[in-house]
This record gives C-alpha cells, structure tokens and sequence, in this order.
C-alpha cells in the first residue's frame, strides 16, 4: 500500500500571535513555524503502517513557500519516504483556500496513485477542516474524517462524533482519511533520523507546474484580536448571586 | 515581575540602595523552604522571561531564559531530535534549576544540573550583569564562577540566562521492573550493574511500603508485588546494543532477585512507569490521607546505600510511623517520605522530625552529605557545619560576605547567622 501524507506549515501551536499592524492577517515575521499539530499525527499514522509492513511507501506532500521544505524534512525524519514540494507565494493560512488545496492535492494524487490518504483533521491557522472532505469528493473516493483509529484489514474506522465515537466500514481503498487529536501520539525524530532526511527525495514544482487551477478563496476582511475578557466581581451573598445569574448573565 | 535582563538589573540595585532583600521565584517546587521568606523584601518572579533565545542543535547546546519550565524546554527541543536530560520530575523551572543544582532520575547517566549548564548570566546583588562559563563543553578558565552560582540558592545574584547542554534524544530505549525478596538483595544488584560499566539511563529503587503506596495509588498499573523493586531504563544507539544491555542487565538482577526482569519497549508504557514513579511523593501521601509529606535527601557513597537504606527503614517501623522510602540507587541517594496531617498529635510529629534527624546524621557518618540533591534552603542548616566542620562553612560565609555584603540575597538561607 502506498501511503499519501499532507503536511503543513503553520505558525507553532504555542506562539502567542499577533495581529499585523494592516488589520489583514496575523503577522508572521520571525515567529516560530512548525508541521501542524495534526499532520504530525497523520505522518504517524503513516509511518506505523510502513513499520508494521502494511505499507510500502510514505510519500509526504506540502503546499507551501520555500520553508515548507523543512516542515517536509520533519515528515522525512518521522519516516516517510520522500516528499513532495508544491511551491506557492500565497500565504497558506488564508489566502489559499480549502478547495485549492483539495484541487492541488487530488492532482498530486493523479499523479502518485496512493492507495490511502492521510491528511490532518485541520490546520490550527485556517482551522476549516474542509480540505480532507473536498479532496475525497474530487476524487471520487470514500472519506473517513476525524479518525480516532484505522483498521485497514477490517476497512472500519472509529471516528469522532460530538457525543463518543462511531464505526464506519469504508467500501474500500483508495480512500481518504483525516487524522483526529486520538489517533496516536506522534514520535520525535531522533538526531540521526533527522541527519539522514537530509538525503532524502524532495521533488519541488510550482502550482503552475503541476497544471492546477485555484479556486477564488475567501477575502478576509479584517483580522482583529477578541475582546479582552472582562474581571470577575464578587457577590455579596447567595441572594446576589442568583440575581446576577438571573437578570444580568441570563442563565436561570 | 521583570521580562528583560535591564529589568533585572534596575530592580535589584533598587532593592540594594534600599537594602531590601529579594527572594528570586521560579516554579516553586523547591523543597527546603528556599523560596520561604523570614523578613520583609520582594519576591522577584522570573515567569515572564520564559524565551528559549537559542537551540544549536549541532552543538547540543541552547540558551533559555530562567522563567523557561522544563516540560515546554523539552516539547520544543524534541522537534529537533534534543531533549535537557535533567529530570527531577517536576515542572521546575531553568532558572530554579540552576540556582538548586537539580538532579533527578537521570543524573546516573547524565549528571546533574552542574554538569549540564554550561554558562550563566548573573545580576550581582549590586545591580551587575556578568556572565559566568563558556558555550564550550570544557573550560579551565579561572575559578569557575558558573560552579559556584548553580547551586547558590538564590543568596548569591540572580540568574538571567543558562546555556544548557543538550542530550540527542535516545534511539532505542527500554525500561522494567524487578522484585526482590529484600531491600539489600536490591542495593546489592545495583552495586552489581554499576560494577558491569552497564550505562544505565535510569536505576531506582523503592521499598515494600512505597511498592504498596505506589499500587494503591496507580490502580489502572500492573500490580507489583509487596516487595522491594527496582526500576530501570537503559539506550543504546543501536538496537542490537539495547538487546545485549538488556540480557546483561537480565543476568545481574536475576541473580540477586531469583526472577527476571521484564523489559518493555514501548514508548507509552515506559512512560507511565516513569510518570508513577515521579508521582511516589503523592502516593505515599495517599498512605495517609489529606496528609503533606516531609521530603527527606541524603546521599551517601553508592557501597552504603543498602545500609543506610535499611537502618532507616528499621527506624521508621521502630517509630511507627508511615515513610516510604526509595530513591536514586545509582547515585547512592535516596528520599523518605514521611506524611503528616495538620491535626497530628506533636508526639507524631516529633518522631517524623527524629527519623529524619537521624537519617541526615546516619548519612553524613557514613561519609555522604546531608542533601543530595534538594538543596540546604532553611531544612539543612543545622547540618552544614556538622557535615563539612567549621572551616569550610567559613569559607563559605567568606563568599557570602564578599558578594552580598548587605545580605539582601534572599537572607535567612543556606549558612546560619552569626
């Protein structure tokens, strides 16, 4: 079986962000950029399969500037095979959208053949969650999101729901599915593994290159922080408390 | 609350031109009262200088800032294959770490604090920034400052940058248990796969009462019988190196043990043994509960780890009270817990605070100190001059006076008041 895994550059998980001074984005200038958290869960995934012979190769695949190609050499350095660069200037976290990632990927999928595709639930910048079931309907093919465990023998997947999990049995592969907080618990890539990704395959070309047409995104219209939380007050007695709950807060 | 080393600076010639004392914070999971204060002054929190400045993962070093907690040090090294090998369990703090010289389960391997941290900039209690060490990994050049300041507690300048050497995160670890039918069969075997040059990652060693503490606190474990164990982990580059560790390691303590060890490698479940075994303090507070545990540290040459282990033991049955005890045997350092309830009658209370008086006094006659690792903070005081006599300690009041005439660095701490 060969694996497709998606990987993305986003800002780090822990960075504090800040709004740039345009009001049009978060500002990215020297802030710490990491493999979205569910990537990182999805490569696992991919990598445990090639570890337990299930599959052949792990192809890596990241849409991106010229810095993805680290977030690809992290993906490398889990275990996957070689990686595959699709170069864009657009920024990622907003101004290439959900369909046009799809629309990209369905392309390198042509081109690959994968046999399953594992991409992340959703990225932590854009949080849409919508690439994973696009890519599925391009495509043609079964999707099995928010995956908390993949059985490829049994072809079930125990997904997420908001109440628990639920079963589902894909008719088959190719199939496309999309890796949830549960799956598994990533690896560190040890020193050495990251020394030898250094030679691994990364084949680069530009979304024209690959011949895809974007779809029109979202224009974002302003970026603003929440509005900073309010202090607490204290009561005086219970009476007060449930008048506040009552009259003010509109709870009971 | 200062963000910046210039912040650092100005607060602490305030405080010496007001002859204020300062008490640095970091986490404050500190264990000897250190960051308790017997006078008026300024708790200076460094928690909002936490930037890692630098990784240079081919030099395996980084630069943090003192407020860095070590579990986020980790996630973020990980990425780069690194990890800061100094683990005392809690999320301490880098700074905090520093000033106690901290050390952990991995000190058999890796060393402590002193061995770790490479260099220091430290603001003088006059309101100076030095810098102390060097980013190389040797350096015999003058008296080594940086030695002395990690370690200081807090009474010698505060700490505003630590470079740290860094360790490659392991490629092929495994980590298990084995019984023994008694605690000096244990320490024996200890001795034994020191003696074998066997690198390991971690040994520890844990008594019958915290073997049953550590049972009835983390049901959802494996049960292990009511018998003295000792835990451990072992790495190796290669995994054929880990297998032949392993057998070797199988040999030794079958020997003194009569069973087998089982190793297991598997990521999840090495890492909740060593969760459970960092979580000994609260499980044997559980043997008595709503109770706080006093923490007791001594260290002695490893060869006496078994006796002093074994009278303190026989002591805390003798006074009948509750005090687990199990602790770094590799380092021939070891930790009674000994839980007390607020609403203890004093005679309780004073047999707990005997066998510790006895414990520490056991240790510094058997040649080893007072405090292993936790530090002297207000708790080993009384000991200093027991444990090194007069000329030493005056020594160190020497050091205290020439750098910190006006004492305002956090007083009351390390050496007794003339």
């Amino acid at each position: 079986m060969r694996v497709l895994v998606g990987v993305k550059r986003v800002v780090d998980y822990a960075v504090k962000v800040r709004v740039a001074a345009d009001k049009k984005a978060v500002d990215l200038a020297n802030v710490k950029m990491s493999m979205n958290p569910f990537c990182e869960i999805a490569v696992e995934e991919a990598v445990r399969l090639k570890e337990a012979k299930k599959a052949t190769e792990v192809i890596a695949v990241s849409i991106g500037p010229k810095a993805s190609a680290e977030t690809l050499r992290t993906a490398l350095a889990m275990g996957a095979d070689r990686g595959i660069h699709i170069t864009t200037d657009l920024r990622t976290d907003q101004e290439l959208g959900s369909l046009s990632v799809a629309k990209i990927l369905a392309k390198v999928a042509e081109e690959e053949s994968p046999d399953a595709i594992i991409l992340g639930k959703q990225s932590i910048d854009g949080d849409f969650g919508c690439t994973g079931s696009m890519l599925a309907s391009l495509m043609d093919v079964p999707q099995c999101t928010f995956a908390a465990k993949i059985d490829f023998d049994a072809s079930t997947v125990e997904r997420e729901t908001d109440t628990g999990t639920e079963i589902v049995k894909f008719p088959g592969l190719p199939a496309v599915f999309t890796a949830d907080l549960r799956l598994n618990e990533p690896r560190y890539a040890t020193l050495p593994n990251i020394m030898k990704a250094k030679k691994k395959k990364i084949d680069a070309k530009s979304i024209e290159d690959l011949g895809v047409e974007l779809s029109e995104g979202n224009e974002v219209l302003e970026v603003f922080e929440p509005p900073p939380r309010e202090a607490g007050i204290l009561v005086e007695d219970v009476d007060g408390l449930v008048d506040k709950l009552k009259n003010e807060a509109s709870v009971i | 609350m200062p963000e910046t080393e210039e912040e650092v600076k100005s607060i602490v010639a305030l405080c010496q031109n007001h002859g204020v004392p300062i008490v640095p914070f970091g986490a404050g999971t500190s264990l000897e009262g250190h960051i308790l204060s017997s006078s008026t002054g300024v708790t200076l929190s460094l928690e909002k200088m936490d930037s890692i400045l630098s990784v240079n993962p081919e030099d395996l070093t980084c630069t943090v800032q003192p407020g860095v907690h070590r579990l986020a040090l980790n996630e973020s090294l990980g990425r780069d294959g690194l990890f800061f090998p100094v683990d005392p369990g809690a999320d301490a703090t880098i700074g905090g770490m520093c000033a106690t010289n901290c050390s952990g389960t991995s000190a058999v391997r890796y060393g402590v604090m002193r061995t770790n941290v490479l260099a220091l900039n430290v603001v003088t209690p006059q309101g100076e920034l030095i810098k102390v060490g060097s980013g190389a990994f040797k350096n015999s050049a003058g008296y080594s400052l940086k030695d002395l300041y990690v370690g200081s507690e807090g009474t010698l300048g505060v700490i505003t940058s630590a470079t740290l050497r860094l360790q490659p995160l392991p490629s092929h670890v495994s980590a298990g248990v084995c019984a023994f039918p008694d605690l000096p069969s244990a320490c024996e075997a200890v001795l034994s796969v020191l003696h074998h040059s066997i690198p390991c990652v971690k040994i520890e060693v844990l008594d019958s009462s915290s073997i049953i503490a550590f049972n009835q606190y983390n049901k959802s474990q494996a049960n292990l019988p009511d018998q003295p164990h000792l835990f451990i982990e072992l790495s190796d580059p290669t995994e054929e190196g880990l297998r032949s560790q392993e057998s070797l390691v199988k040999d030794i303590l079958s020997f003194s043990s009569r069973t087998t060890p089982s190793f297991s490698t598997d990521p999840a479940s090495i890492k909740s043994l060593w969760a459970a075994r960092h979580s000994t303090y609260y499980a044997s507070c559980s043997l008595r509960p709503n109770s706080k545990g006093l923490v007791t540290d001594v260290c002695v040459p490893i060869s006496q780890l078994s006796t002093l282990m074994s009278e303190t033991v026989n002591d805390v049955e003798a006074a009948g009270v509750v005090g687990p005890c199990f602790g770094h045997a590799g380092d021939g350092n070891f930790h009674c817990i000994l839980p007390l309830l607020p609403n203890d009658p004093q005679e309780y209370v004073e047999k707990v605070s005997a066998v510790n008086k006895r414990l520490v006094e056991r240790a510094i006659e058997m040649g080893g100190t007072c405090t292993g690792e936790h530090g002297v903070g207000t708790g080993k005081m009384g000991y200093l001059e027991k444990q090194y006599g007069a000329g030493a300690v005056h020594v160190m009041k020497a050091i205290k006076g020439a750098l910190d005439p006006s004492n305002i660095m956090n007083p009351g701490k390390i050496l007794l008041g003339d």
